[in-house]
């Protein structure tokens, strides 16, 4: 895939946190593309550094984390390289944020309009008068009722799924060419949601965006993607269309991610749990960062660590088991449960 | 808004009344006979008796408290057992003086206390940071006298002053004047604990609203970092470091009394401390009675302005 | 299930918190957390409660084990009436029920070493003898899969799923009949979930525990329960075992809340009712039925009368739904009008 089909490409990210303790590798080593008006998902548990990456890419990492190493292209320019008055003209304009908590995300001593007003301003250098006009059409546009009353409103007037619409308004306001979505239903009740999917997908068709999705929730996944990239411990482990994902996952701990989810909408037998928790920052595993936790594991995968790699659809894998180097049964089935131990 | 302004007025009469209930009491609650402690313990029973009728020590108490209350609502505080003179003026002379003072120290410490904690915040962990902490841990730790006595010997006495200091060296011996070189080190000396506290106190506020979620959406919608700490840091942090100014308004009028006798301004400190030498009741109830007010109305603005910076108990 | 054994019998409760305002402070209004409820939960099963926020689950459970003093209703345990007990007798009844809650940390205590967490309930229940307790604290250490040793350490040492087990070895130390998880899995990571939920079960079977499982997440659920309690807003809306309420639900919020969440298959069928606007607040909730404002199927009889919990020929073991047209729905007869554009873009509801 060449770049002007890709607006974002990211290429062997990584980016630290400097403790008391030592450097923290949040994000090791992380690539992938996602394709002009697509919706890619990152999924992964706590710790895996789905958020740092996201925060990496508008460089907003707070001390004392710093950006190491990579490429972020975004339209083909590596906006790693850009002077922050640079990066403050694409935050907000050409790559806007949402986050999970809508009830903190929003300035308390703001207004609804002011806030979203300062946006526009900002990028766009309308006057007051015409930004709030336009901050009302935001709000409209989002599906809250009666904007020109809700403008004026302060945050706190507003409920959850309100305040995650104002969120988006803010987000989207300038236009921008893709929206980075930070679990941003994850604090919100289930039939707001779908609402507040809904709003998402209906926005990014007509406006043609492209969409990252940062989520834990393996049903928003495959309900809003259309290419996922599965991490673990600061890495990538999985990337593919989310058909692919969903029905042939090749990576274990996909599979065990799968395997642990229990569903509203089948009924399933006893739970299958992966083994262990997810190592320490402080303390990563030299080889595969999933082989103390991994059914399958060998001597190989203990000692050195995959590499990402492509197949002819561009799905990637960074797992030994698909190298030609694997050293273990040749014919293993990750699929198979029957390997795995039940007990953590 | 006004709703709230006039039953926040309302709430403060209570307040105040509680406040000339204490001030009347002050007389009674003197041991012994008040007439015979001002009179002095050698004076003749006829003079105390005379004292005793004016001040009308003879009546109920409640009778007395209802003179008193009628008396204070019409700006009639008595009058001076010393200079014979109505306390409202002898106050009102030194008045302006005080709240010159403490408004002027009250400035110093906010204007200081706010850069020093934002300073600080911005930098935290930094060499900055440290220093600004260090500095205000010392302004903290200084009782107000020591530290007018210590900038009297260096700035006043001490023989190295040069020529351009030299008023500072007047004003010991005029006490307040005319020209605005003398406020400096007063204002210095009260205003020095205020500043530290504040400055303590704006640097946590800060920290704590600077790692708040909203100010990640501000510096994602690409507003200047400058701005983001500006205005949406600042105007949230503001919250509790405004209820800090208004108490340290409070401690600032006490420390009046001992900075006004270190300097020698003639301000209602002063006149507090030789009323309370000279046993002259009227002045002392007076004067208390006035800085009650002071603080109480002080912190009705200090409410007020709360208010307009934090929307959201404007619901309740 | 054989024999079915009442233990826990909720009555008519009610759980109303006052609202202070005012010039002083007097009570203004109620906030209706919890109205009328009642059911029933049997012996050695799982019974879940499921709502959105602000639906009374988590009160619920509370006002059960009276951390919240109830406002009204009977909350019978064993045919006891845990409502009538004096603060000294409900202390010792706390023996035979406990509860989980969500943040593991939050709920213990971060300066003492996990055997003093553990000891300290024993010791409030006096449960085991002293000399036996760290022998006893072991031993439940390894039963919810952690290691002896780990009893001298603190809590901070532990990750989330760790300390959500401490959790449990603590409830499980003075030997409770009745365990209420409250969002006791609803932090943890998915595949750290299923291990404590595979635990949660592995315990019910050993110690023939019965759980009161209140949770947002139906998933869970539906994994764990034998019946279900679905609630809105205060009031029960759906009452029935696992099969029928999740195969067969009757009432318009369960459809809708099942239909809402994002399930984990690209080829899954969106058929997606959407809801209009928010949930209500409790303080002033709808007259008649508490649903009506965000009903697709609301009538004017829905303004006005409120539905009782009732079962038609359709629905079996014990299911029932408060709904008035609960055969009309199913017929089609009664069709929903499409809110869907509304919810998303446009106008909807006032909040």
């Amino acid at each position: 895939m060449n770049s002007s089909e890709n607006i974002l490409e990211i290429r062997e990210l990584r980016t630290s946190f400097f403790t008391d303790e030592g450097e923290v590798k949040a994000v090791d080593g992380v690539s992938f593309e996602l394709p002009r008006g697509k919706t890619i998902g990152i999924v992964g548990e706590s710790g895996s550094g789905k958020s740092i990456t996201a925060l990496s890419i508008l460089n907003l990492l707070a001390k004392p984390g710093e950006i190491k190493g990579g490429e972020i292209r975004f339209k083909g320019e590596n906006i790693l390289t850009y002077s922050e008055k640079q990066m403050r003209e694409i935050r907000g304009n050409d790559i806007s944020m949402i986050f999970q908590e809508p009830m903190t995300s929003l300035n308390p001593v703001y207004t609804v309009g002011q806030q979203i007003m300062e946006s526009i301003r900002i990028h766009q250098g309308l006057n007051k008068r015409e930004a709030k006009l336009k901050a009302i059409e935001m709000l409209k546009l989002v599906g809250i009722p009666s904007p020109e009353k809700r403008v004026d409103q302060y945050p706190f007037e507003l409920s959850g799924g309100m305040r995650q619409r104002v969120m988006i308004a803010i987000a989207l306001s300038c236009n921008p060419d893709m929206l980075i979505a930070d679990e941003p239903t994850t604090a919100l009740d289930v039939t707001i949601q779908a609402q507040i999917l809904d709003l998402i997908r209906e926005l990014q068709n007509k406006l043609n965006m492209s969409v990252m999705m940062i989520t834990h929730d393996l049903g928003v996944v495959a309900e809003t993607c259309d290419y996922v990239a599965v991490m673990y411990a600061g890495q990538v482990v999985e990337f593919s269309d989310v058909r692919t994902l969903f029905k042939n996952p090749r990576h274990p701990y996909t599979v065990g991610l799968l395997n642990s989810l229990p569903r509203h909408d089948i009924e399933q037998e006893k739970l299958k749990p992966i083994n262990g928790t997810v190592p320490s920052p402080h303390n990563m595993p030299k080889g595969c960062r999933f082989a103390p936790r991994c059914p399958f594991a060998t001597e190989l995968c203990r000692e050195s660590l995959p590499e990402l790699v492509a197949d002819e659809n561009n799905n990637q894998i960074r797992c030994w088991i698909y190298s030609d180097e694997w050293d273990g049964d040749p014919e293993v089935n990750v699929h198979d449960s029957e390997e795995r131990t039940a007990k953590g | 808004m006004t709703k709230f302004i006039i039953r926040r007025l309302l709430q403060t009469i209570p307040v105040l009344l509680g406040v000339t209930i204490l001030v009347f009491s002050l007389m009674h609650l003197i041991p012994g006979d008040p007439a015979q402690i001002i009179a002095g313990e050698a004076a003749p029973e006829r003079q105390v008796e005379q004292i005793r009728e004016r001040l009308g020590l003879n009546d109920p108490l409640h009778v007395q408290y209802g003179t008193f209350l009628g008396n204070v609502v019409t700006g009639d505080l008595g009058t001076s057992v010393r200079s014979s003179r109505p306390v409202a003026d002898e106050i009102g002379a030194r008045f302006w003086v005080t709240v010159e003072l403490a408004v002027y120290s009250t400035i110093l410490s906010v204007f200081m206390g706010l850069i020093a904690g934002i300073v600080s915040a911005v930098r935290h962990y930094t060499l900055t940071d440290v220093a600004i902490m260090v500095v205000a841990l010392f302004g903290l730790s200084m009782p107000n006298f020591w530290l007018g006595l210590m900038l009297i010997q260096w700035f006043a006495i001490g023989n190295w002053i040069p020529e351009s200091l030299q008023p500072f060296l007047q004003m010991r011996a005029s006490g307040w004047g005319d020209d605005w070189r003398q406020v400096i080190l007063p204002v210095i000396t009260l205003g020095t604990a205020g500043a530290a506290i504040i400055a303590r106190m704006t640097r946590s506020s800060m920290l704590e609203v600077i790692s708040q979620d909203y100010i990640r959406t501000a510096r994602a919608k690409g507003v200047k970092e400058r701005v983001v700490v500006y205005q949406h840091a600042l105007k949230n942090a503001l919250i509790p470091v405004v209820t800090v100014v208004g108490l340290e308004f409070g401690a600032l009028l006490g420390g009046t009394v001992l900075t006004e006798t270190i300097f020698a301004i003639n301000g209602m400190g002063r006149l507090t401390i030789d009323a309370i030498r000279q046993r002259d009741f009227p002045v002392v109830q007076g004067t208390v009675l006035v800085i009650s007010v002071l603080f109480v109305m002080v912190n009705l603005l200090v409410d007020i302005s709360y208010r307009f910076l934090n929307k959201r108990i404007d619901l309740n | 299930m054989t024999a079915k054994k009442e233990l826990l019998k909720v009555e008519g409760l009610k759980q109303y918190f006052p609202i202070k305002g005012g010039f002083f402070g007097r009570t203004v209004n109620h906030v209706k957390a919890v109205d009328d409820i009642s059911f029933t939960v049997y012996e050695g099963e799982t019974v879940s409660i499921v709502g959105e926020s602000g639906c009374g689950k988590s009160t619920t459970g509370r006002a059960i084990l009276r951390l919240d003093e109830p406002t009204e209703g009977v909350v019978s345990f064993e045919g006891k009436d845990l409502t009538e007990l004096s603060r000294k007798e409900m202390r010792a009844m706390r023996k035979d029920l406990q509860i989980i809650f969500q943040d593991p940390y939050a709920s213990i205590n971060p300066r003492q070493i996990v055997s003093a967490v553990i000891e300290e309930a024993m010791d409030i229940q006096n449960a085991v003898p002293k000399k036996d307790r760290r022998k006893r604290i072991e031993d439940l250490l390894q039963t919810v899969g952690l290691q002896k040793f780990q009893a001298d350490r603190y809590p901070h040492e532990f990750s989330g799923g760790q300390r959500q087990r401490i959790g449990i070895a603590r409830a499980l130390s003075v030997d409770p009949k009745l365990i209420i998880c409250d969002e006791a899995v609803s932090a943890l990571d998915v595949s750290i979930q299923a291990q404590v939920l595979n635990l949660l079960e592995e315990l019910q079977e050993e110690f023939g525990l019965t759980y009161l499982f209140i949770s947002h997440d139906l998933g869970v659920v539906r994994h764990i329960s034998d019946r279900i309690i679905v609630m809105y807003l205060g009031k029960i809306v759906e009452i029935g075992d696992k099969h029928s309420l999740f195969d067969n639900p009757k009432h318009p919020y369960t459809k809708a809340l099942l239909s809402a969440i994002p399930v984990p298959d690209p080829d899954h069928k969106k058929d997606r009712i959407t809801l209009r606007g928010d949930v209500p607040s409790p303080i002033n909730p709808p007259e008649g039925c508490r649903f009506h404002t965000r009903c697709p199927f609301a009538t004017d009889k829905c303004k006005t009368d409120v539905p009782e919990l009732r079962t038609v020929d359709i629905m079996k073991d014990g299911h029932q739904a408060a709904c008035h047209y609960i055969e009309e729905i199913e017929s089609g007869e009664h069709k929903a009008k499409d809110y869907s554009a509304e919810a998303i873009v446009g106008k909807g509801q006032e909040v």
